[in-house]
């Protein structure tokens, strides 16, 4: 294959700002802020119309209300749509993230891409097949039961002369039946017709691999992302945060800057930037701006005390789940009953999104209200309410539209950016793009929180267990929430005055084991400093699922020991559902899996090795990982050398992007648990750059990877985005016991942690 | 600001700047480029990854000025109008995610098979180390460069 430099397909997406008539399966280009001028229906979560459409090349369009991050969740909503007409998936069109065009799905968020977003879609374009169905019968003069769909063609059964296509039938026009929608907005959003869905029997696209549609862009470098909109007078900018969290600015030297031309400062409250025509002018604005700001206490505590810290602060908030037991004294009788107690803490550090490129974004706020907004976050829809929200504009007048973005993994510094940069165009009066700098991507987006973890088991005396109790204590999962849309949950909005609403909660292990008496509690603490807090927490990917199931499956493995099980075995033993026990014998059968009941330390000169399992569950999806780790023992250097991931997410809709899906999963969960810890001083996030950050490098990447897919076609798709991430932490620090004895309690497992302990 | 002259992807241009404005700048805002990535500014990651006479150079910390008479690639030019064989490889792979490092892998993926044309996994290693991909797509880069020692 020779592929061909071609900018045109990016000009025609990139958001030109025409008003025109909107046709199906146009793109960006055409937009109108009131109502009732476009011929498509209004885009209401009730109109058939606003999730499929026909192209007059009989085509098919799919709206999706969501966005893709690079895994092909697009390319799986083709085939869902794909399947449900009997079409080629090349000849399904998917437009997403665009508030214009369609309605608000949730963006990328809880690995709800296909299960949820595609769910929707599908099952919309069963419906627009029951009434291609009715309309070709009644201009075939046949039944619909007698019509055969193939590819965009509908003929009659036995006569394939007589037939009708889909763009001969509704091309370039729009259904304009209503679905039965089922009131929400976001992931749980729901749609169905009349029509009945496809026999999993009969599926033809389910199960084969079509290509990403984005890769040849981004690879050829013909792929613009949201870093390179141009829009004419458009001023870059740039922001400036407190050296100390907490402090704001008391006096700007606006003359400090007057040398770089057109370089102005914008002050909004406690909220300061500069911008310049040329974005080398406002990098150096930034950097030569002279500011002095407010005296303030040291926010944080030292680094080191941070888990005494989480012991001793006040809970202000307790939850979770009872499962069998009635309620703690119940949990607490059953304890008294045991013969043995084991117990353990686990700890893990603050981690952050850390994305590829500062977040960044393009707001052009007119006088007139009507504003537009590109985004590189994976919730464009609830960005563009952000938008209003913090201008105090309509929603309707602002239009959010996606592009590709440098990463994201939850709620990264994106949705952070687009406020920004509304505040500045507002200033301005002109179209800005605001991309911060390194030190505030690392060292200023929301984070994964720092937690602690505590496990206790209680053994009767033939070492059953007979009571179980899994805690843990951390700040909010929430400080901000993943949630963009309000100003209270962003920085701009926290500076401008908006006082933040933290949703104090957390969660608890997603698995199956059965015991008599199992309790999952979970306490919340307030957060060091309360609004423009550079250690705020929110979602990152899998939100809290590495960290609370490295310390559910590390201390399975150590019951498992201490009753004299192999780790294998007693997974199966207590995992009471079909599917997970199902997973764990794949995951076993694959790696080749000796069964143990001790650490079995193998040496090779300086390197010990091992391996070493873990499992969870993810909203109906369920992964069995095994590690085998090579740990050398002279620098405490962990490599995880191969992985085995048993999955089970109901049907597989594409292997391959599925495959690779995983491979992402297990390489950054890898570089989560060996390497990722975000630093901060008394002071501040000291943790700002990659140096001070690191990840995992190309010298780490495991030599093998081997997925084992189990495919269930009578199950809807659960989702992919993250459920391998989650056991990846457990599976490793089970490996690191076999190889070495040594049970590691505290994330990320760095070679100085190791070394420590073998000391 | 100084009138210079950089020569980019076989055209020469003339721009007018900071002498120690970032190649990176010049590029984007000067030329208009779209492609080369602001990553972190500090050459730790590769985003913004060219080559200057053959070479890997993060463009972020170069001094425009420096590369006056030198021939600098950008991965749209890579390829001269067509793939080159590394990125075809990593079409054919699917590498990238969210695709906003590319710029360093490709770059210098093309450079050492420039060298070395049927590298080892170590030489691999070696030539790629230092590379920042946050969406972690490691395991399908080596397949990629893999596939492109034996095209």
């Amino acid at each position: 294959m020779n592929h061909q430099i071609n900018r045109r397909h990016f000009l025609a997406g990139a958001g030109a700002l025409t008003v025109s008539v909107l046709m199906p399966g146009e793109k960006a280009k055409a937009w109108v802020p009131t109502e009732g001028t476009a011929l498509r229906p209004k885009l209401d979560p009730k109109n058939l119309s606003s999730y499929i459409s026909v192209n007059s090349d009989g085509t098919v369009v799919a709206y999706f209300g969501k966005m893709d991050m690079g895994q092909g969740t697009d390319v799986g909503v083709a085939q869902m749509v794909a399947e449900e007409l009997d079409l080629s998936p090349e000849k399904v069109h998917v437009p997403m993230g665009d508030t214009a065009t369609t309605v608000n799905q949730g963006g990328a968020s809880g690995s709800t891409g296909v299960s949820h977003g595609g769910a929707a879609l599908r099952n919309a374009a069963a419906e627009a097949r029951l009434i291609l169905s009715e309309m070709a019968a009644k201009s075939l003069g046949a039944s619909p039961g007698d019509l055969v769909f193939n590819d965009g063609v509908i003929s009659v059964k036995g006569q394939p002369d007589k037939k009708v296509t889909f763009g001969q039938i509704i091309g370039g026009r729009w259904f304009t039946a209503e679905v039965e929608w089922n009131g929400k907005f976001g992931n749980r959003l729901a749609v169905k017709g009349r029509a009945k869905l496809k026999d999993p029997k009969d599926y033809k696209v389910y199960g084969t691999s079509p290509p990403r549609r984005d890769v040849v862009g981004k690879v050829l470098g013909t792929q613009d992302f949201v870093t390179d909109i141009k829009l004419p007078g458009m001023l870059h900018g740039r922001s400036i945060f407190p050296p100390v969290a907490g402090a704001v600015p008391v006096k700007v030297d606006a003359a400090s800057i007057a040398n770089i031309p057109g370089a102005k400062v914008v002050h909004v409250k406690d909220f300061l930037g500069v911008v310049a025509p040329r974005e080398w002018d406002a990098v150096k604005a930034a950097r030569q701006l002279k500011v002095e700001w407010s005296k303030v206490k040291d926010p944080f505590v030292e680094q080191k005390d941070i888990y005494n810290h989480i012991r001793k602060a006040k809970v202000i908030k307790t939850g979770g789940a009872k499962k069998n037991a009635k309620d703690a004294s119940v949990v607490e009788a059953a304890f008294k009953k045991a013969a043995k107690v084991i117990e353990a803490t686990y700890e893990w550090p603050y981690q952050s999104h850390a994305s590829m490129g500062p977040g960044c974004a393009v707001v052009d706020y007119q006088p007139n209200g009507i504003t537009t907004l590109w985004t590189g976050s994976q919730k464009p829809h609830y960005g563009a309410e952000g938008v209003a929200n913090i201008l105090g504009l309509k929603q309707d007048l602002v239009r959010g539209i996606w592009v590709p973005g440098p990463g994201s993994y939850g709620r990264n510094d994106a949705g952070d950016a687009s406020m920004i940069a509304a505040v500045m165009s507002k200033a301005t009066g002109k179209p800005v793009r605001y991309q911060a700098m390194r030190h505030e991507a690392s060292g200023w987006d929301p984070k994964s929180a720092a937690s602690i973890h505590t496990v206790r088991a209680g053994l009767d005396k033939d070492n059953n267990v007979i009571a179980w109790h899994f805690h843990s204590k951390s700040f909010d999962r929430l400080n901000v929430a993943s949630n963009e849309s309000n100003p209270a949950d962003n920085l701009a909005g926290q500076m401008l005055g908006v006082k933040p609403k933290p949703r104090k909660t957390y969660a608890t292990p997603s698995e199956s084991y059965k015991f008599p008496v199992k309790h999952q509690t979970w306490e919340v603490i307030a957060p060091m400093l309360e609004a423009v807090n550079p250690l705020r927490s929110s979602h990152l990917r899998d939100p809290l699922g590495p960290e609370i199931h490295f310390a559910n499956e590390s201390f399975i493995d150590e019951v498992a020991y201490a009753t004299g099980m192999d780790p294998i075995e007693f997974r199966i033993k207590h995992a009471e559902h079909p599917r997970d026990k199902a997973i764990l014998k794949a995951a076993a059968e694959k790696f080749g899996w000796k069964p143990h009941t001790k650490a079995q330390q193998k040496r090779n000169g300086d390197i010990a090795n091992g391996y070493g399992v873990a499992y969870a569950q993810r909203n109906g999806t369920r992964v069995a990982i095994i590690a085998e780790v090579d740990v050398n023992l002279k620098t405490g250097k962990v490599w995880g050398k191969r992985f085995v991931v048993a999955h089970d997410c109901g049907v597989v809709i594409n292997p391959q992007l599925l495959t690779q899906t995983i491979e992402g999963n297990i390489a950054q969960a890898l570089s989560r648990a060996t390497y990722e810890e975000v630093k901060f001083s008394k002071s501040n996030v000291t943790s700002v750059d990659w140096e001070t950050y690191p990840i995992l490098d190309i010298k780490d990447v495991p030599a093998k990877v081997e997925c084992v897919l189990i495919n269930r076609q009578e199950i809807g798709p659960t989702g992919a985005g993250e459920g391998s991430m989650r056991p990846v932490a457990g599976a490793i620090a089970n490996a690191i016991y076999d190889a070495t004895g040594i049970r590691i309690r505290q994330a990320p497992f760095t070679p100085e942690r190791i070394k420590e302990r073998m000391a | 600001m100084t009138k210079m002259s950089i020569n980019v992807d076989g055209k020469t241009h003339g721009i007018d700047a900071d002498a120690d404005m970032p190649l990176l700048y010049a590029l984007r805002d000067d030329l208009g480029l779209r492609n080369p990535k602001f990553g972190c500014g500090l050459a730790q990651c590769g985003a913004c990854t060219v080559l200057v006479d053959g070479e890997p150079v993060r463009s972020c910390i170069t001094p425009v000025e420096s590369v006056q008479g030198r021939k600098v690639v950008t991965l749209a030019g890579l390829g001269g109008g067509k793939a080159h064989k590394i990125q075809e490889a990593f079409i054919a792979e699917q590498v990238p995610q969210c695709g906003y490092c590319i710029n360093g892998w490709v770059m210098s993926a093309a450079a050492l098979l420039e060298k070395t044309p049927k590298p080892s996994d170590d030489q691999i290693k070696e030539a790629l180390t230092g590379l920042k991909c946050r969406c972690a797509t490691h395991i399908s880069i080596m397949r990629a460069v893999k596939r492109a020692a034996q095209a």
